[in-house]
């Protein structure tokens, strides 16, 4: 979701920064991601992929990155699954932000989810727009940008094609799928279409459908982009113009859902933007305006407009038990029996956009097929974005449950302490 | 190995290894971890104190955040050989119900019980005219947690009316030695607390 906020106010003007690679940048449209680090493949060349809505793409190109080593047996991946406006640079120098990876607190060497043990990898969703296909890329029939002619696609969609990906790399049973927030929604997903190819399945922060008040969120920040002029019905990349104002403002709207009002409390107040009284007029006086503009201006340098609505619309439309005959529990029964995926779930006390009764749905759903489940609500006053944050009481419980896991499928202790 | 307390020790005796145990109230997992690597069961746990699931996840077990009395009931029947309860069935707010619920969703329950019979306790009460205060149940009367006590005889009578059948009993002093292995009067005198594995019918 969010990057971790700075520590101080930050400027009321986001600071002028080195833009490697504007995303959403007329003319680039086709570029496909080519100048991002990164590893990228085209999937579903021979045989195209059916979405969810019936219509088919085939080779479509997903980025990805991989971190640590495949050990000989393959028995040692973890796929990372990144939330609304991730990416694959999971522990690794932003190309675009220049910001750190957005999950270095967890993954990396000697953390939760060690690379120096594991295998881990992590693709930019279906949809997305930072290297995998979506709607910011040339269109084969036309050779020219997507825009709304792109295909919706679901959660469902996203973890296909991540299926995919997995095959390409010859690896035919994860250890573990880990994500929070939309991320979690695939780790759902993968656990429930794909049960004998996942060990071990955390999600975390998330909920297995998206309620009515995430929608409502959603649609704002949605009718935010389409309200822009620059927009254009879908077409800006054609029409030279960025929809920035609109998806500035989705931005913002969503970043407020990200955080618990005590967290915006205890870091803005009502403390003012580098004045000593309020000005009568519409700048922004509070620290806190100043924050979310910018996080909203922020964002636009980063993340396509056409993007974030279908994305949006794919965790819109996310609804396990719906696809389970309106029983989540039958979603965990593949075949009648229960699911041989080892779940550990996670929610955050101070979370409101994804709460623990969310979670907890989910484990009562999974106790109701006596499924192997551990679940722990994490005390904090940060919000959903604690996922992302330093929690070492959610660290310690990832850890715990992912050397338990090893042990169960085998897997060599983890190397000499670092 | 961990030490673990006395009447975990008799509840891990009567658990057959290589089974599928669900531990209710399980605390910071001492008993599943003994389980887990002593008899190699399946173990699963629920806990109402967020502590100690944190502690029992970190250390590899399956424990849920959870209050027994509203989610056992999402469990099938028979989703595990084994529910246990150890010294919590006085502090539920609907210790019958548990029971019901335990036996329903196990193919056996072991629950250990203190003794309000004990003679300890009874002397507390005749001499100091006080509720009683033990080592075990170090509690004053406003601030307990124990809220549905009993005594071996009661719970023994309260198993027949739900048809429950006692399969192994085992009395214990507060040494922890095994006092008795059937329940008595003396049992119920001299016992400081009970260990029973039930099956309904």
């Amino acid at each position: 979701m969010s990057a971790p906020p700075p520590p101080a106010p930050p400027p009321a003007q986001p600071p002028a920064q080195p833009v490697a690679h504007q995303t959403s940048q007329p003319g680039s449209a086709g570029a496909e991601g080519r100048d991002l680090p990164g590893k990228r493949v085209r999937l579903a060349v021979d045989r195209p992929m059916r979405l969810d809505s019936g219509v088919e793409i085939g080779g479509f190109q997903i980025a990805y990155q991989t971190y640590g080593t495949l050990n000989a047996d393959r028995s040692n991946a973890i796929l990372v699954c990144h939330a609304l406006t991730g990416d694959h640079f999971v522990v690794e120098r932003h190309p675009v932000t220049g910001k750190p990876g957005w999950w270095e607190m967890l993954v990396g060497p000697g953390k939760p989810v060690d690379t120096d043990r594991y295998f881990v990898i992590c693709s930019n969703v279906l949809g997305g727009c930072l290297g995998s296909t979506g709607p910011k890329d040339a269109d084969p029939a036309t050779g020219r940008p997507y825009g709304l002619s792109f295909p919706v696609v679901t959660i469902g969609d996203m973890v296909r094609a991540q299926k995919l990906l997995i095959d390409h790399l010859g690896i035919d049973r994860l250890f573990c799928v880990v994500g929070g927030s939309m991320g979690g929604m695939q780790v759902l997903q993968w656990a429930v279409a794909y049960p004998e190819t996942v060990f071990a399945a955390v999600p975390i922060a998330t909920a297995a459908r998206h309620s009515a008040q995430n929608i409502a969120f959603h649609e704002v920040g949605r009718q935010a982009i389409m309200a822009d002029p620059n927009w254009r019905g879908g077409n800006y990349l054609l029409e030279g113009t960025r929809p920035e104002a609109g998806l500035a403002v989705a931005r913002m709207a969503a970043h407020i859902t990200y955080l618990s009002e005590t967290a915006l409390h205890r870091k803005f107040g009502r403390n003012l933007q580098d004045r000593k009284a309020v000005t009568y007029g519409f700048d922004a006086d509070f620290q806190v305006e100043s924050y979310l503009r910018y996080q909203g201006a922020a964002f636009v340098e980063r993340f396509d407009a056409n993007s974030y609505l279908y994305i949006t619309r794919a965790m819109d439309y996310f609804d396990l038990a719906a696809d389970a005959g309106g029983s989540l529990a039958n979603a965990f029964r593949p075949g009648g029996r229960t699911t041989p995926v080892r779940f550990c779930l996670a929610s955050f006390s101070s979370d409101w956009l994804f709460p623990t009764a969310e979670s907890r749905a989910i484990v009562h759903a999974l106790n109701a097929v006596a499924a192997n489940v551990s679940f722990v609500e994490i005390e904090t006053d940060k919000g959903h974005d604690a996922f992302l944050l330093d929690e070492p009481e959610f660290h310690q419980v990832i850890h715990g449950f992912l050397e338990g896991c090893a042990e169960h499928r085998g897997l060599s202790p983890r190397r000499r302490a670092r | 190995m961990v030490d673990i307390r006395d009447d975990l020790k008799l509840i891990a005796e009567m658990v057959a290894p290589d089974s599928r145990v669900l531990d209710v109230g399980c605390g910071d997992g001492a008993l599943l971890d003994h389980l887990t690597h002593a008899k190699n069961v399946d173990g699963r746990g629920i806990e109402l104190s967020m502590d100690g699931v944190r502690r029992c996840v970190a250390q590899g077990l399956s424990v849920i955040q959870g209050d027994a009395e509203t989610d056992l009931k999402d469990y099938p029947a028979d989703a595990f050989d084994y529910v246990i309860l150890g010294q919590t069935l006085q502090a539920m707010r609907q210790p019958r119900e548990v029971l019901e619920m335990m036996c329903r969703i196990g193919r056996r329950a072991i629950v250990s019980v203190p003794n309000f019979g004990y003679w300890r306790v009874r002397m507390q009460l005749m001499v100091t005219g006080r509720m009683p205060v033990t080592e075990k149940l170090g509690y004053q009367w406003w601030e307990t947690p124990n809220i549905h006590f009993c005594t071996l005889r009661d719970f023994v009578v309260l198993t027949e009316e739900m048809g429950i059948t006692i399969e192994q009993t085992r009395i214990i002093d507060r040494a922890g030695r095994v006092t008795s292995r059937a329940h008595s009067g003396f049992a119920n005198l001299l016992g400081e607390q009970g260990v029973f594995l039930l099956r309904r019918g």
